[in-house]
Protein backbone atom coordinates (compact mmCIF):
# COMPACT_ATOMS: atom_id res chain seq x y z
CA UNK A 1 0.00 0.00 0.00
CA UNK A 2 2.50 2.34 1.33
CA UNK A 3 4.64 1.92 -2.00
CA UNK A 4 2.14 1.98 -4.24
CA UNK A 5 1.37 5.66 -2.79
CA UNK A 6 5.42 6.62 -3.16
CA UNK A 7 4.40 5.18 -7.30
CA UNK A 8 1.79 7.10 -7.68
CA UNK A 9 3.47 10.37 -6.23
CA UNK A 10 6.37 9.91 -8.86
CA UNK A 11 3.99 9.07 -11.35
CA UNK A 12 2.62 12.58 -10.95
CA UNK A 13 5.57 14.18 -10.39
CA UNK A 14 7.05 12.60 -14.39
CA UNK A 15 4.03 13.80 -15.96
CA UNK A 16 4.42 17.81 -13.50
CA UNK A 17 7.68 17.67 -15.31
CA UNK A 18 6.74 17.16 -18.67
CA UNK A 19 3.61 19.32 -18.69
CA UNK A 20 6.05 22.52 -17.62
CA UNK A 21 7.25 22.13 -21.07
CA UNK A 22 3.94 22.38 -23.06
CA UNK A 23 4.44 26.07 -23.60
CA UNK A 24 7.85 25.50 -25.60
CA UNK A 25 5.49 23.51 -27.67
CA UNK A 26 2.45 24.85 -27.87
CA UNK A 27 1.13 29.09 -28.71
CA UNK A 28 -1.63 30.31 -29.40
CA UNK A 29 -4.44 28.73 -29.65
CA UNK A 30 -3.21 25.49 -27.97
CA UNK A 31 -1.85 27.20 -25.22
CA UNK A 32 -4.74 28.76 -24.38
CA UNK A 33 -6.70 25.46 -24.08
CA UNK A 34 -3.50 24.06 -21.89
CA UNK A 35 -4.29 27.23 -19.46
CA UNK A 36 -7.79 26.65 -19.32
CA UNK A 37 -6.81 22.68 -18.38
CA UNK A 38 -4.36 23.66 -15.75
CA UNK A 39 -7.44 26.05 -14.25
CA UNK A 40 -9.52 23.39 -14.38
CA UNK A 41 -7.51 20.54 -13.19
CA UNK A 42 -6.42 22.91 -10.17
CA UNK A 43 -10.17 23.55 -9.41
CA UNK A 44 -10.59 19.97 -9.80
CA UNK A 45 -8.30 18.82 -7.83
CA UNK A 46 -8.79 21.03 -4.77
CA UNK A 47 -12.41 20.06 -5.32
CA UNK A 48 -11.83 15.96 -5.23
CA UNK A 49 -9.76 16.88 -2.12
CA UNK A 50 -12.77 17.62 -0.32
CA UNK A 51 -15.17 16.21 -2.27
CA UNK A 52 -13.84 12.35 -3.02
CA UNK A 53 -13.60 11.38 0.33
CA UNK A 54 -17.00 13.24 2.28
CA UNK A 55 -19.26 12.50 -0.83
CA UNK A 56 -20.13 16.17 -0.68
CA UNK A 57 -21.30 17.60 -3.44
CA UNK A 58 -19.53 21.22 -3.44
CA UNK A 59 -20.86 23.97 -5.75
CA UNK A 60 -18.77 26.77 -4.48
CA UNK A 61 -16.07 27.19 -6.99
CA UNK A 62 -16.87 29.67 -8.86
CA UNK A 63 -17.52 31.69 -5.79
CA UNK A 64 -14.27 31.03 -4.51
CA UNK A 65 -13.03 31.89 -7.83
CA UNK A 66 -14.82 34.81 -8.54
CA UNK A 67 -13.37 36.51 -4.99
CA UNK A 68 -9.86 35.70 -6.04
CA UNK A 69 -10.33 37.29 -9.56
CA UNK A 70 -12.50 40.17 -7.86
CA UNK A 71 -10.21 40.81 -5.37
CA UNK A 72 -7.11 41.18 -7.55
CA UNK A 73 -9.30 43.39 -9.60
CA UNK A 74 -10.56 45.84 -7.12
CA UNK A 75 -6.88 45.83 -5.74
CA UNK A 76 -4.92 46.36 -8.41
CA UNK A 77 -7.13 48.75 -10.44
CA UNK A 78 -8.45 50.83 -7.53
CA UNK A 79 -5.38 50.29 -4.60
CA UNK A 80 -2.37 50.00 -7.34
CA UNK A 81 -1.66 46.94 -5.00
CA UNK A 82 0.57 44.20 -6.25
CA UNK A 83 -0.51 41.27 -8.23
CA UNK A 84 1.46 38.96 -6.03
CA UNK A 85 -0.13 40.48 -2.84
CA UNK A 86 -3.59 40.86 -3.62
CA UNK A 87 -2.61 36.59 -5.11
CA UNK A 88 -2.03 35.77 -0.84
CA UNK A 89 -5.12 38.26 0.21
CA UNK A 90 -7.52 35.90 -2.56
CA UNK A 91 -6.34 32.88 -0.65
CA UNK A 92 -6.97 34.41 2.71
CA UNK A 93 -9.90 35.73 2.32
CA UNK A 94 -11.48 32.14 0.11
CA UNK A 95 -10.05 30.34 3.09
CA UNK A 96 -11.48 32.42 5.25
CA UNK A 97 -15.04 32.28 3.10
CA UNK A 98 -14.84 28.38 3.12
CA UNK A 99 -14.51 27.88 7.07
CA UNK A 100 -17.32 30.30 7.58
CA UNK A 101 -19.50 28.53 5.00
CA UNK A 102 -18.03 25.05 6.53
CA UNK A 103 -18.60 26.20 9.86
CA UNK A 104 -22.06 26.80 9.27
CA UNK A 105 -23.31 24.00 6.79
CA UNK A 106 -21.19 20.93 7.54
CA UNK A 107 -22.30 20.26 11.04
CA UNK A 108 -25.42 19.65 9.73
CA UNK A 109 -26.35 17.04 6.83
CA UNK A 110 -24.88 17.29 3.48
CA UNK A 111 -27.98 18.47 1.73
CA UNK A 112 -28.31 21.45 3.42
CA UNK A 113 -23.97 22.16 2.52
CA UNK A 114 -24.76 21.05 -1.41
CA UNK A 115 -28.07 23.58 -1.30
CA UNK A 116 -25.72 26.28 0.20
CA UNK A 117 -23.26 25.86 -2.35
CA UNK A 118 -25.70 26.11 -4.92
CA UNK A 119 -26.45 29.57 -5.20
CA UNK A 120 -23.43 31.02 -3.43
CA UNK A 121 -21.87 32.33 -6.48
CA UNK A 122 -24.99 34.44 -7.63
CA UNK A 123 -25.35 35.72 -4.26
CA UNK A 124 -22.21 37.16 -3.76
CA UNK A 125 -22.13 38.49 -7.39
CA UNK A 126 -25.32 40.14 -6.33
CA UNK A 127 -24.01 41.46 -3.54
CA UNK A 128 -20.40 42.84 -5.08
CA UNK A 129 -22.58 44.20 -8.12
CA UNK A 130 -24.75 46.34 -5.70
CA UNK A 131 -21.95 47.31 -3.37
CA UNK A 132 -19.84 48.68 -6.22
CA UNK A 133 -23.04 50.45 -7.78
CA UNK A 134 -23.66 52.15 -4.46
CA UNK A 135 -20.18 52.48 -2.84
CA UNK A 136 -17.47 52.36 -5.07
CA UNK A 137 -18.89 53.59 -8.12
CA UNK A 138 -17.10 52.12 -10.91
CA UNK A 139 -18.10 48.76 -12.26
CA UNK A 140 -15.29 47.79 -14.57
CA UNK A 141 -11.61 46.64 -13.14
CA UNK A 142 -8.42 46.24 -14.72
CA UNK A 143 -6.00 43.59 -14.41
CA UNK A 144 -2.60 44.91 -16.37
CA UNK A 145 0.80 42.90 -15.91
CA UNK A 146 2.85 41.44 -17.77
CA UNK A 147 2.29 38.16 -17.64
CA UNK A 148 1.12 36.00 -20.99
CA UNK A 149 -0.37 32.84 -21.03
CA UNK A 150 3.07 31.16 -20.35
CA UNK A 151 2.99 32.36 -17.22
CA UNK A 152 -0.19 31.88 -16.28
CA UNK A 153 -0.39 28.27 -17.35
CA UNK A 154 2.80 27.81 -14.95
CA UNK A 155 1.54 29.26 -11.60
CA UNK A 156 -1.39 26.99 -12.16
CA UNK A 157 0.70 23.81 -13.13
CA UNK A 158 2.43 25.03 -10.13
CA UNK A 159 -0.85 25.41 -7.83
CA UNK A 160 -1.94 22.47 -9.26
CA UNK A 161 0.14 20.02 -7.77
CA UNK A 162 0.52 22.05 -4.61
CA UNK A 163 -3.04 21.15 -4.32
CA UNK A 164 -1.90 17.51 -5.69
CA UNK A 165 0.83 17.36 -2.57
CA UNK A 166 -1.19 18.36 -0.03
CA UNK A 167 -4.02 16.02 -0.84
CA UNK A 168 -1.12 13.47 -0.89
CA UNK A 169 0.21 14.50 2.78
CA UNK A 170 -3.17 14.44 3.64
CA UNK A 171 -4.24 11.13 2.52
CA UNK A 172 -1.51 9.52 4.53
CA UNK A 173 -2.19 11.59 7.90
CA UNK A 174 -4.37 11.17 10.36
CA UNK A 175 -7.03 13.43 9.25
CA UNK A 176 -6.88 11.38 5.90
CA UNK A 177 -8.01 8.47 7.72
CA UNK A 178 -10.45 10.14 9.27
CA UNK A 179 -12.13 11.61 6.71
CA UNK A 180 -11.96 7.93 5.19
CA UNK A 181 -14.22 7.20 7.88
CA UNK A 182 -16.08 9.84 7.62
CA UNK A 183 -17.07 9.07 4.17
CA UNK A 184 -17.51 5.33 4.92
CA UNK A 185 -19.98 6.02 7.28
CA UNK A 186 -20.28 9.34 9.28
CA UNK A 187 -22.15 7.90 12.28
CA UNK A 188 -18.93 5.15 12.77
CA UNK A 189 -16.49 8.18 12.41
CA UNK A 190 -18.96 9.98 15.08
CA UNK A 191 -18.78 6.94 17.57
CA UNK A 192 -14.87 6.42 17.54
CA UNK A 193 -14.82 9.99 18.73
CA UNK A 194 -13.77 11.67 15.18
CA UNK A 195 -14.31 15.35 15.39
CA UNK A 196 -16.38 15.03 11.67
CA UNK A 197 -17.56 18.66 11.48
CA UNK A 198 -13.88 20.04 12.23
CA UNK A 199 -12.60 17.65 9.42
CA UNK A 200 -15.17 18.50 7.00
CA UNK A 201 -14.24 22.26 7.59
CA UNK A 202 -10.32 21.63 7.40
CA UNK A 203 -10.58 19.80 3.76
CA UNK A 204 -13.59 22.26 2.31
CA UNK A 205 -11.23 25.59 3.67
CA UNK A 206 -8.00 24.09 1.78
CA UNK A 207 -10.56 23.98 -1.34
CA UNK A 208 -11.44 27.69 -0.86
CA UNK A 209 -8.26 28.50 -0.51
CA UNK A 210 -7.07 27.11 -3.70
CA UNK A 211 -10.51 28.46 -5.83
CA UNK A 212 -9.24 31.74 -4.86
CA UNK A 213 -5.85 31.54 -6.21
CA UNK A 214 -7.07 30.11 -9.26
CA UNK A 215 -8.94 32.89 -9.69
CA UNK A 216 -6.63 35.47 -8.63
CA UNK A 217 -3.94 33.73 -11.41
CA UNK A 218 -6.15 34.22 -13.77
CA UNK A 219 -7.22 37.31 -13.33
CA UNK A 220 -4.53 39.16 -15.67
CA UNK A 221 -5.84 36.81 -18.41
CA UNK A 222 -9.14 39.15 -18.86
CA UNK A 223 -7.51 42.67 -18.04
CA UNK A 224 -11.05 44.14 -17.56
CA UNK A 225 -12.93 42.08 -14.84
CA UNK A 226 -16.60 42.56 -14.00
CA UNK A 227 -18.44 40.78 -11.73
CA UNK A 228 -21.04 39.14 -14.20
CA UNK A 229 -17.64 37.58 -15.46
CA UNK A 230 -15.84 36.08 -12.61
CA UNK A 231 -19.10 34.96 -10.40
CA UNK A 232 -20.40 32.43 -13.47
CA UNK A 233 -22.08 29.57 -12.20
CA UNK A 234 -21.31 27.44 -14.89
CA UNK A 235 -17.64 27.27 -13.44
CA UNK A 236 -18.73 25.25 -10.24
CA UNK A 237 -20.98 22.79 -12.64
CA UNK A 238 -17.57 21.98 -14.75
CA UNK A 239 -15.81 21.53 -12.39
CA UNK A 240 -17.78 19.02 -10.63
CA UNK A 241 -18.52 17.64 -14.09
CA UNK A 242 -14.86 17.11 -15.14
CA UNK A 243 -14.12 15.62 -11.15
CA UNK A 244 -16.70 13.43 -11.56
CA UNK A 245 -15.90 12.29 -14.75
CA UNK A 246 -12.07 11.61 -14.06
CA UNK A 247 -13.62 10.12 -10.92
CA UNK A 248 -13.30 11.34 -7.29
CA UNK A 249 -11.77 7.95 -5.62
CA UNK A 250 -8.63 8.94 -6.55
CA UNK A 251 -6.35 12.65 -6.32
CA UNK A 252 -5.41 11.91 -10.08
CA UNK A 253 -8.98 11.25 -11.32
CA UNK A 254 -9.60 15.13 -12.47
CA UNK A 255 -6.67 14.61 -14.85
CA UNK A 256 -8.06 11.89 -16.97
CA UNK A 257 -11.51 13.97 -16.79
CA UNK A 258 -10.36 17.11 -17.65
CA UNK A 259 -8.48 16.62 -20.49
CA UNK A 260 -11.10 14.78 -22.69
CA UNK A 261 -14.22 16.72 -21.60
CA UNK A 262 -12.30 19.93 -22.55
CA UNK A 263 -11.23 19.14 -25.75
CA UNK A 264 -14.84 17.80 -26.44
CA UNK A 265 -16.30 20.85 -24.98
CA UNK A 266 -14.61 23.15 -27.23
CA UNK A 267 -15.42 21.16 -30.22
CA UNK A 268 -19.52 21.25 -28.66
CA UNK A 269 -19.03 24.65 -27.93
CA UNK A 270 -17.52 26.06 -31.55
CA UNK A 271 -19.55 23.34 -33.80
CA UNK A 272 -22.86 23.70 -31.71
CA UNK A 273 -23.33 27.11 -29.69
CA UNK A 274 -26.78 26.76 -29.15
CA UNK A 275 -26.79 23.05 -27.90
CA UNK A 276 -24.11 23.39 -25.90
CA UNK A 277 -25.97 23.32 -22.38
CA UNK A 278 -27.77 20.06 -23.39
CA UNK A 279 -24.76 18.62 -23.64
CA UNK A 280 -23.71 19.72 -20.16
CA UNK A 281 -27.14 18.32 -18.80
CA UNK A 282 -25.96 15.22 -20.76
CA UNK A 283 -22.41 14.75 -19.23
CA UNK A 284 -24.36 14.72 -16.05
CA UNK A 285 -26.84 11.77 -16.94
CA UNK A 286 -23.87 9.96 -18.32
CA UNK A 287 -21.74 10.09 -15.16
CA UNK A 288 -25.09 9.10 -12.75
CA UNK A 289 -25.95 6.35 -15.44
CA UNK A 290 -22.87 4.94 -16.69
CA UNK A 291 -19.85 5.88 -15.50
CA UNK A 292 -20.88 5.63 -11.38
CA UNK A 293 -16.94 6.12 -10.17
CA UNK A 294 -15.55 7.93 -13.38
CA UNK A 295 -13.41 6.88 -16.08
CA UNK A 296 -10.93 5.62 -12.38
CA UNK A 297 -13.53 3.47 -11.45
CA UNK A 298 -13.67 2.00 -14.69
CA UNK A 299 -9.76 1.65 -14.87
CA UNK A 300 -9.79 -0.12 -11.49
CA UNK A 301 -12.49 -2.35 -12.92
CA UNK A 302 -10.68 -3.63 -16.02
CA UNK A 303 -7.28 -3.55 -13.95
CA UNK A 304 -8.99 -5.98 -11.69
CA UNK A 305 -10.59 -7.98 -14.40
CA UNK A 306 -7.22 -8.42 -16.28
CA UNK A 307 -5.45 -9.61 -12.83
CA UNK A 308 -7.89 -11.99 -11.97
CA UNK A 309 -7.74 -13.35 -15.62
CA UNK A 310 -4.10 -14.18 -15.57
CA UNK B 1 -45.06 49.98 5.15
CA UNK B 2 -48.51 48.59 4.14
CA UNK B 3 -47.29 48.28 0.42
CA UNK B 4 -44.72 45.74 1.76
CA UNK B 5 -46.72 43.71 3.23
CA UNK B 6 -49.78 43.25 1.02
CA UNK B 7 -47.46 42.74 -2.30
CA UNK B 8 -44.92 40.17 -0.03
CA UNK B 9 -48.32 38.56 0.87
CA UNK B 10 -49.59 38.11 -2.36
CA UNK B 11 -45.66 37.19 -3.83
CA UNK B 12 -45.37 34.04 -0.84
CA UNK B 13 -48.94 32.73 -2.03
CA UNK B 14 -47.15 31.34 -5.23
CA UNK B 15 -43.97 30.84 -3.48
CA UNK B 16 -46.25 28.80 -0.94
CA UNK B 17 -47.37 26.90 -3.63
CA UNK B 18 -43.66 26.17 -5.34
CA UNK B 19 -42.53 24.89 -1.86
CA UNK B 20 -45.16 22.35 -1.39
CA UNK B 21 -44.64 20.79 -4.62
CA UNK B 22 -41.10 20.36 -3.46
CA UNK B 23 -41.80 19.22 -0.01
CA UNK B 24 -43.92 16.54 -1.76
CA UNK B 25 -40.72 15.80 -3.81
CA UNK B 26 -38.43 15.40 -1.43
CA UNK B 27 -40.30 15.19 2.06
CA UNK B 28 -42.24 11.99 0.31
CA UNK B 29 -40.12 10.42 -2.59
CA UNK B 30 -36.99 11.41 -0.86
CA UNK B 31 -35.96 13.01 -3.91
CA UNK B 32 -33.80 16.16 -4.06
CA UNK B 33 -34.97 17.86 -7.44
CA UNK B 34 -32.61 20.75 -8.50
CA UNK B 35 -34.32 20.83 -11.41
CA UNK B 36 -37.18 21.80 -9.66
CA UNK B 37 -36.96 25.53 -10.58
CA UNK B 38 -36.83 24.56 -14.29
CA UNK B 39 -39.69 23.00 -13.87
CA UNK B 40 -41.30 25.78 -13.03
CA UNK B 41 -39.96 27.99 -15.79
CA UNK B 42 -41.19 25.22 -18.04
CA UNK B 43 -44.51 26.26 -16.85
CA UNK B 44 -43.59 29.41 -16.71
CA UNK B 45 -43.11 29.14 -20.73
CA UNK B 46 -46.00 27.26 -21.32
CA UNK B 47 -47.60 30.47 -20.40
CA UNK B 48 -45.99 32.69 -21.88
CA UNK B 49 -45.48 31.33 -25.42
CA UNK B 50 -49.95 30.17 -25.21
CA UNK B 51 -50.61 33.48 -24.13
CA UNK B 52 -48.20 35.66 -26.93
CA UNK B 53 -49.10 33.27 -29.82
CA UNK B 54 -52.60 32.54 -29.66
CA UNK B 55 -53.72 34.95 -26.66
CA UNK B 56 -54.70 31.73 -24.66
CA UNK B 57 -55.26 33.53 -20.93
CA UNK B 58 -52.79 32.17 -18.71
CA UNK B 59 -55.59 30.45 -16.72
CA UNK B 60 -56.35 28.31 -19.45
CA UNK B 61 -52.74 27.34 -19.23
CA UNK B 62 -53.01 26.39 -15.72
CA UNK B 63 -55.28 23.84 -16.48
CA UNK B 64 -53.60 22.71 -19.45
CA UNK B 65 -50.14 22.27 -17.30
CA UNK B 66 -51.69 20.38 -14.86
CA UNK B 67 -51.75 16.68 -16.76
CA UNK B 68 -49.19 17.30 -18.71
CA UNK B 69 -46.84 17.94 -16.52
CA UNK B 70 -48.24 14.94 -13.89
CA UNK B 71 -47.35 12.93 -16.82
CA UNK B 72 -44.21 14.27 -17.70
CA UNK B 73 -42.91 14.25 -13.83
CA UNK B 74 -44.54 10.82 -12.96
CA UNK B 75 -42.54 9.40 -16.80
CA UNK B 76 -39.16 11.07 -15.33
CA UNK B 77 -39.61 9.43 -11.99
CA UNK B 78 -40.76 5.93 -13.64
CA UNK B 79 -37.60 5.73 -15.89
CA UNK B 80 -34.85 7.86 -14.72
CA UNK B 81 -35.10 8.26 -11.06
CA UNK B 82 -36.61 4.60 -10.20
CA UNK B 83 -33.32 2.95 -11.09
CA UNK B 84 -31.56 5.14 -8.54
CA UNK B 85 -34.11 4.60 -5.96
CA UNK B 86 -33.32 0.57 -6.21
CA UNK B 87 -28.97 1.22 -6.67
CA UNK B 88 -28.65 2.97 -3.80
CA UNK B 89 -27.79 1.66 -0.29
CA UNK B 90 -28.68 4.27 2.18
CA UNK B 91 -30.68 8.03 1.87
CA UNK B 92 -27.09 9.88 1.76
CA UNK B 93 -26.12 7.71 -1.74
CA UNK B 94 -29.88 8.39 -3.01
CA UNK B 95 -30.09 12.03 -2.23
CA UNK B 96 -25.74 12.39 -4.58
CA UNK B 97 -27.46 10.53 -7.09
CA UNK B 98 -30.76 12.30 -7.27
CA UNK B 99 -28.63 15.90 -7.07
CA UNK B 100 -26.74 14.73 -10.26
CA UNK B 101 -29.15 13.51 -11.88
CA UNK B 102 -31.31 16.69 -11.58
CA UNK B 103 -28.59 18.62 -12.24
CA UNK B 104 -28.70 16.75 -15.60
CA UNK B 105 -32.24 17.37 -16.07
CA UNK B 106 -31.96 21.01 -15.06
CA UNK B 107 -29.56 21.35 -18.20
CA UNK B 108 -31.19 19.52 -20.54
CA UNK B 109 -34.48 21.28 -19.89
CA UNK B 110 -32.73 25.29 -19.88
CA UNK B 111 -31.37 23.97 -23.58
CA UNK B 112 -34.92 22.84 -24.59
CA UNK B 113 -36.19 26.16 -23.51
CA UNK B 114 -33.43 28.59 -24.81
CA UNK B 115 -33.92 26.71 -28.33
CA UNK B 116 -37.77 27.76 -27.49
CA UNK B 117 -37.37 31.31 -26.35
CA UNK B 118 -33.98 32.44 -25.45
CA UNK B 119 -35.02 36.02 -24.43
CA UNK B 120 -37.28 37.14 -21.22
CA UNK B 121 -40.79 35.52 -21.50
CA UNK B 122 -42.53 38.88 -21.00
CA UNK B 123 -46.46 39.32 -21.55
CA UNK B 124 -49.26 41.25 -20.19
CA UNK B 125 -51.70 40.04 -18.87
CA UNK B 126 -54.12 41.54 -16.33
CA UNK B 127 -51.72 44.37 -14.92
CA UNK B 128 -54.64 46.81 -14.42
CA UNK B 129 -53.70 48.43 -10.65
CA UNK B 130 -56.04 47.63 -8.18
CA UNK B 131 -56.47 48.99 -4.56
CA UNK B 132 -55.96 46.80 -1.61
CA UNK B 133 -56.42 47.79 1.96
CA UNK B 134 -55.06 51.46 0.42
CA UNK B 135 -52.18 50.55 -1.14
CA UNK B 136 -51.75 49.85 -5.15
CA UNK B 137 -50.82 46.72 -6.68
CA UNK B 138 -51.91 44.58 -9.66
CA UNK B 139 -54.53 42.62 -10.85
CA UNK B 140 -52.58 39.73 -11.77
CA UNK B 141 -50.95 39.30 -8.32
CA UNK B 142 -54.13 38.89 -6.61
CA UNK B 143 -55.57 36.51 -9.04
CA UNK B 144 -52.26 34.54 -9.08
CA UNK B 145 -52.25 34.59 -5.10
CA UNK B 146 -56.10 33.38 -5.00
CA UNK B 147 -55.33 30.43 -7.75
CA UNK B 148 -52.34 29.51 -5.53
CA UNK B 149 -54.27 29.68 -2.19
CA UNK B 150 -57.21 27.67 -4.21
CA UNK B 151 -55.12 24.65 -5.36
CA UNK B 152 -52.84 24.87 -1.78
CA UNK B 153 -55.78 24.27 0.08
CA UNK B 154 -56.92 21.68 -2.01
CA UNK B 155 -53.36 19.85 -1.76
CA UNK B 156 -54.06 20.24 2.33
CA UNK B 157 -57.38 18.71 2.16
CA UNK B 158 -56.48 15.93 0.01
CA UNK B 159 -53.77 15.20 2.15
CA UNK B 160 -55.62 15.18 5.49
CA UNK B 161 -58.79 13.65 4.14
CA UNK B 162 -58.45 11.20 1.59
CA UNK B 163 -56.76 7.60 1.64
CA UNK B 164 -54.28 8.54 -0.61
CA UNK B 165 -53.67 11.49 0.42
CA UNK B 166 -52.96 9.88 3.97
CA UNK B 167 -51.15 6.73 2.42
CA UNK B 168 -48.61 9.74 1.25
CA UNK B 169 -48.37 11.38 4.31
CA UNK B 170 -47.47 8.01 5.97
CA UNK B 171 -44.94 7.73 3.45
CA UNK B 172 -43.13 10.83 4.68
CA UNK B 173 -42.96 10.02 8.03
CA UNK B 174 -41.21 6.57 7.32
CA UNK B 175 -40.80 4.76 4.25
CA UNK B 176 -40.09 0.93 6.41
CA UNK B 177 -43.01 1.59 8.47
CA UNK B 178 -45.38 2.49 5.36
CA UNK B 179 -44.30 -0.69 3.64
CA UNK B 180 -45.29 -2.98 6.26
CA UNK B 181 -48.55 -1.45 6.85
CA UNK B 182 -49.77 -2.15 3.35
CA UNK B 183 -48.95 0.95 1.43
CA UNK B 184 -47.34 0.56 -1.77
CA UNK B 185 -44.30 3.14 -1.07
CA UNK B 186 -42.98 3.41 -4.72
CA UNK B 187 -46.17 3.66 -6.16
CA UNK B 188 -46.85 6.53 -3.29
CA UNK B 189 -43.58 7.74 -4.00
CA UNK B 190 -44.42 8.02 -8.15
CA UNK B 191 -47.48 9.92 -7.10
CA UNK B 192 -46.03 12.30 -4.81
CA UNK B 193 -43.17 13.38 -7.25
CA UNK B 194 -45.34 13.23 -10.23
CA UNK B 195 -48.15 15.86 -8.30
CA UNK B 196 -44.78 17.79 -6.99
CA UNK B 197 -43.56 18.65 -10.14
CA UNK B 198 -47.48 19.70 -11.66
CA UNK B 199 -47.78 22.00 -8.72
CA UNK B 200 -44.31 23.51 -9.13
CA UNK B 201 -45.08 24.13 -13.04
CA UNK B 202 -48.63 25.62 -12.48
CA UNK B 203 -46.83 27.82 -9.80
CA UNK B 204 -44.84 28.49 -12.71
CA UNK B 205 -47.35 29.45 -14.78
CA UNK B 206 -49.11 31.71 -12.60
CA UNK B 207 -45.69 33.83 -11.08
CA UNK B 208 -44.58 34.11 -15.35
CA UNK B 209 -48.10 36.75 -14.93
CA UNK B 210 -46.68 39.18 -12.82
CA UNK B 211 -43.05 38.61 -12.91
CA UNK B 212 -40.59 38.57 -15.84
CA UNK B 213 -38.87 35.18 -16.16
CA UNK B 214 -36.28 33.76 -18.64
CA UNK B 215 -34.71 30.39 -19.13
CA UNK B 216 -31.67 30.69 -16.93
CA UNK B 217 -33.54 31.72 -13.97
CA UNK B 218 -34.93 28.66 -12.52
CA UNK B 219 -32.24 27.91 -10.09
CA UNK B 220 -33.10 30.75 -7.72
CA UNK B 221 -36.15 29.51 -7.84
CA UNK B 222 -35.03 26.19 -6.80
CA UNK B 223 -33.11 27.60 -4.61
CA UNK B 224 -35.85 29.85 -2.74
CA UNK B 225 -38.34 27.13 -2.41
CA UNK B 226 -35.68 25.00 -0.98
CA UNK B 227 -35.15 27.36 1.51
CA UNK B 228 -38.60 27.76 2.27
CA UNK B 229 -39.28 23.90 2.75
CA UNK B 230 -36.11 24.08 5.59
CA UNK B 231 -37.36 27.19 7.48
CA UNK B 232 -40.23 25.21 7.04
CA UNK B 233 -39.31 21.61 8.29
CA UNK B 234 -39.36 19.18 5.69
CA UNK B 235 -42.56 17.38 5.18
CA UNK B 236 -44.60 20.17 7.30
CA UNK B 237 -47.28 21.78 4.77
CA UNK B 238 -47.97 24.75 7.61
CA UNK B 239 -44.47 25.25 8.17
CA UNK B 240 -43.78 25.50 4.34
CA UNK B 241 -46.99 28.35 4.11
CA UNK B 242 -45.52 30.22 7.25
CA UNK B 243 -42.05 30.32 5.78
CA UNK B 244 -43.08 31.38 2.52
CA UNK B 245 -45.09 34.52 3.73
CA UNK B 246 -41.76 34.70 5.80
CA UNK B 247 -39.42 34.83 2.45
CA UNK B 248 -42.24 36.67 0.85
CA UNK B 249 -42.34 39.52 3.19
CA UNK B 250 -38.68 39.58 3.82
CA UNK B 251 -37.83 39.75 0.14
CA UNK B 252 -40.34 42.48 -0.52
CA UNK B 253 -39.10 44.80 1.97
CA UNK B 254 -35.50 44.63 1.11
CA UNK B 255 -36.12 45.41 -2.80
CA UNK B 256 -38.73 48.64 -2.00
CA UNK B 257 -36.07 49.12 1.02
CA UNK B 258 -32.78 48.74 0.15
CA UNK B 259 -31.74 47.17 -3.78
CA UNK B 260 -34.54 44.85 -6.07
CA UNK B 261 -30.45 43.28 -6.75
CA UNK B 262 -30.52 42.13 -2.89
CA UNK B 263 -33.51 39.61 -2.77
CA UNK B 264 -31.35 36.84 -3.16
CA UNK B 265 -28.97 38.15 -0.98
CA UNK B 266 -31.81 38.32 1.57
CA UNK B 267 -33.10 35.09 1.27
CA UNK B 268 -29.58 33.71 1.92
CA UNK B 269 -29.26 36.04 5.23
CA UNK B 270 -32.83 33.95 6.10
CA UNK B 271 -31.31 31.01 5.21
CA UNK B 272 -28.13 30.98 7.82
CA UNK B 273 -30.08 32.13 10.61
CA UNK B 274 -32.07 28.82 10.27
CA UNK B 275 -29.62 26.68 9.99
CA UNK B 276 -27.54 28.26 12.88
CA UNK B 277 -30.38 28.09 15.59
CA UNK B 278 -32.88 26.09 14.32
CA UNK B 279 -31.56 23.84 11.57
CA UNK B 280 -34.61 21.42 11.97
CA UNK B 281 -37.00 24.26 10.56
CA UNK B 282 -39.35 26.63 12.41
CA UNK B 283 -42.18 23.82 12.61
CA UNK B 284 -40.34 20.42 12.18
CA UNK B 285 -38.97 18.06 15.00
CA UNK B 286 -35.43 17.55 16.26
CA UNK B 287 -33.89 14.79 14.82
CA UNK B 288 -32.33 12.31 17.29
Amino acid sequence: MKRANWQELLWVAIIVVLAAFWPMLANGYWLGIGVDMMMYIALATSWVLFSGPTHYISLASAAFFGVGGFIVGTGMSDYEASFWSMLALSAVVGGALAALIGLATLRLSGVYFVIFTLGLAEMIRNLVSWIQNNFLGSRGLYVLTDFTDKHLYWMLLVTAAAVYLLGWIISRSRLGFALRIIGGDETVARHVGINTAMAKVILFTSTGFFGAIVGAIIAPRWSYIEPNQVFSPQLSFFVVIMALLGGSGRLWGPIVGVVPFLLIWNWVDANFPHQSILVLGLAFLVIVYFLPHGFVGRIDQLRARARGRS
Amino acid sequence: MLDILVSGLLLSGTYALVAMGLNLQYGVARIMNLANGEVLVLGALASFWLYTTSQISPILTVILVIPISFIGNYLIYRFLLTPLVRRSKTQGALEVDSILATFGMSFIFIGIMVSIEGGFFFYKYLSEPIQILGSTTSLNRLVAFLIAVLIGAGLYLWLNLSRPGIAVRAVSVSTEASGLVGINVPRISALAFALGGTITAVGGALISTFITLDASIGVVFTLKALIIVIMGGVGEIRGAIVAAVILGIVETAVATLIDPGLTLASAYFIFILILLFRPQGLFGRRAV
